[in-house]
């Protein structure tokens, strides 16, 4: 008994399309699961959301003890001080500020050799974990991100966007952060294929991250040629970029666009340096165990 | 044109060893070393041998993860590093350690992941989900999330999720390890069934020689990375010399027994003494011929282990052995 593997497909065209269909809803459904899979976890979800909001507060404190020392340091009023607090609480998963929240998983898959059962897949890793990646974004956006940054408005009466376009554009720039985020920390995985413990380098990553992303301090505070250098790296854009849009600090209109590209071109230079590490390991490396 | 086709083979690793503060040393490992060999459609191959002969990394090389060497590797005409994806869709594997399972969500979600995954349209999708559920006794898991499955069950649902996209060829690295005999069982069934109905080549590696026992007509012995044996499983023993051992229990120590005519002195612990004769011998004239003269209190009969066979095998002929039923 056999069967037809493939089946008939009527013209080329048609199957062009139907084949990006095809992808795009095996993404949405790996999204989806990466979604749930987190959502599985509310205990995790509520004491994340209650370090936030702690977080919140002890920042909001110590920034507005530093903003009445210094008014409009770096820029910024101690309103938009207070809301950038908030806000980096908000993205601190969203984002990975301070781990990308899906490299862990990776390298230990690299490590035990479980990433054969992924390499095995019709789909390419990268693209893979991305998706899930997005799902697990959308629920920390939900789940840990709104409602920290809601109770901080309402504690603190920090500045909100400009209406319902300030927002939309705030949430892109997070979007496009996100997306930034999972590219380097992708990057950090693929070193376990050659260091098989990636600790190391995730550590040194953490650090790198939590001082350039601005989580500790605004960019726009740090002086001269320090601030440039932080402005141009990408981790820039994974929460300062972010918050200016949100601070309405790049307009609406080429000032916008030009932040956007800032998180875009990163985007693609991250995500390629990723794909070829992808390809040189799994072109060279050993897939470790039995 | 066989399905499975393997010429000189071969996978190196580079080990590097510290030998000093910071001198390293580079050494080759030939994990597989040319190996060759072909597998038609329809065959239900075992493919054993001791831990580290090379047997994980030669299924790694079948279904792409893995680039060889050298040699060259054809499955269904496609070249498995050059083209994964694509080979992917009509290759199923099970690795028996790992899980292609959604761990934290329930099995239906991993089977619906693969739906889209291999695009299997979707009468075909629920014709074979229907189908596995109902052999492999999947009914009131489909709703459970895998971390909460016992080995047994999560293995089942493994093989399920392999086999959804009707693939040509299944890999199986080591599908009962660790399972209980009903569990094996069931296994086993359903891999007898699918072979037999739906023509599927199945390639088996285990450490359980019951598995190949039941499974396989034909076997292939890999040890350091070379075949020393293809062939059935019965040429199997008299290729490896393979020896039954008697193991008696005197009611005293006694020095040696050498006098019982067939039999070899193995070894004894206290009163405990362990007989060797060939395997293709009866047990009972041996055990008459103790009794008679030695004062014996229990004893039992252990067949050679396929490790042992194995090891015996490649000590004793370098290069390649075949022969049997069964080999091509």
């Amino acid at each position: 008994m056999r069967f037809a593997l493939f089946p008939p497909t009527s013209s080329p065209s048609l199957r062009t399309c139907s084949e990006r269909d095809n992808m795009l809803r095996l993404y949405a459904t790996v999204a989806a699961g990466g979604f749930r899979r987190h959502a599985t976890y509310r205990v995790a979800t509520l004491a994340g959301l209650f370090t936030n909001t702690v977080f919140g507060f002890v920042l909001s404190y110590t920034y507005l003890a530093l903003w009445a020392e210094r008014p409009d340091l770096g820029g910024y009023s101690s309103s938009d001080a207070l809301a950038y607090v908030w806000i980096g609480q908000a993205l601190l998963t969203v984002c990975g500020l301070m781990g990308g929240g899906f490299e862990d998983e990776l390298i230990e898959r690299i490590r035990t050799g479980d990433i054969a059962v992924d390499l095995h897949r019709p789909v390419d890793l990268q693209s893979w974990w991305c998706a899930a990646n997005a799902g697990r974004c959308a629920y920390q956006l939900a789940g840990r991100g709104a409602v920290p940054l809601l109770i901080g408005a309402l504690a603190f009466r920090f500045t909100l966007p400009d209406g319902p376009a300030g927002w939309a554009a705030f949430l892109f720039a997070v979007a496009l952060g996100s997306f930034v985020s999972f590219a380097l920390w992708y990057l950090v995985a693929m070193s376990a294929f050659w260091l098989l413990d990636g600790q190391g380098v995730v550590q040194a990553a953490w650090l790198t991250g939590l001082f350039f992303s601005g989580m500790l301090l605004p960019l726009n505070v740090f002086p001269g040629a320090l601030g440039e250098l932080a402005h141009a790296l990408p981790w820039a854009a994974l929460l300062q970029v972010p918050a200016d849009v949100y601070l309405g600090r790049y307009g609406e209109g080429w000032g916008l666009v030009r932040a956007y590209g800032f998180q875009l071109g990163w985007l693609a230079v991250l995500l390629a340096a990723g794909r070829a590490a992808q390809s040189a390991a799994t072109r060279k490396v050993v897939v470790q165990g039995g | 044109m066989p399905l499975i086709e393997l010429d000189g083979l071969e996978k190196t690793f580079t080990v590097r060893r510290k030998t000093g503060l910071l001198r390293r040393e580079r050494r080759e490992v030939r994990a597989v070393d040319g190996i060759s060999f072909t597998v038609d459609r329809g065959e239900m191959v075992g493919y054993i041998g001791p831990n580290g002969a090379g047997k994980s990394t030669t299924v790694k090389m079948l279904t792409g993860i893995l680039t060889p060497s050298g040699g060259r590797l054809r499955v269904a005409g496609i070249d498995p590093a050059r083209e994964r994806t694509r080979l992917a869709r009509r290759v199923g594997v099970v690795f028996g350690q790992r899980t292609t399972l959604w761990w934290d969500l329930p099995l239906r979600d991993s089977y619906r992941l693969t739906h889209r995954m291999y695009r299997i349209p979707d009468d075909r999708y629920e014709e074979n989900l229907a189908r596995c559920v109902e052999l492999l006794d999947l009914g009131d898991l489909l709703d459970v999330p895998v971390r909460q499955l016992s080995l047994g069950q999560r293995m089942r649902g493994d093989i399920a999720a392999a086999l959804l996209h009707d693939p040509e060829v299944l890999y199986l690295d080591e599908p009962t390890i660790g399972l209980d005999v009903v569990s094996k069982a069931r296994v086993r069934g359903f891999l007898r069934e699918l072979n037999a109905e739906r023509g599927t080549t199945v390639l088996l590696t285990t450490h359980d020689l019951t598995d190949i026992e039941q499974l396989c007509s034909r076997v292939m012995v890999i040890d350091h990375g070379r075949l020393v044996y293809d062939g059935g499983l019965a040429g199997l023993h008299e290729a490896g010399d393979g020896e039954r051992m008697l193991v008696v229990d005197l009611a005293r120590e006694l020095p040696p027994i050498t006098d019982v005519p067939g039999a070899r002195f193995v070894r004894a612990d206290g009163p405990r003494q362990h007989l060797a004769f060939p395997a293709s011998a009866s047990a009972a004239p041996l055990v008459a011929a103790v009794a008679e003269a030695y004062p014996l209190v229990d004893l039992s009969v252990r067949e050679p282990d396929i490790e042992s066979v194995i090891a015996k095998m490649y000590g004793g002929a370098a290069g390649e052995l075949t022969g049997g039923p069964g080999s091509p």
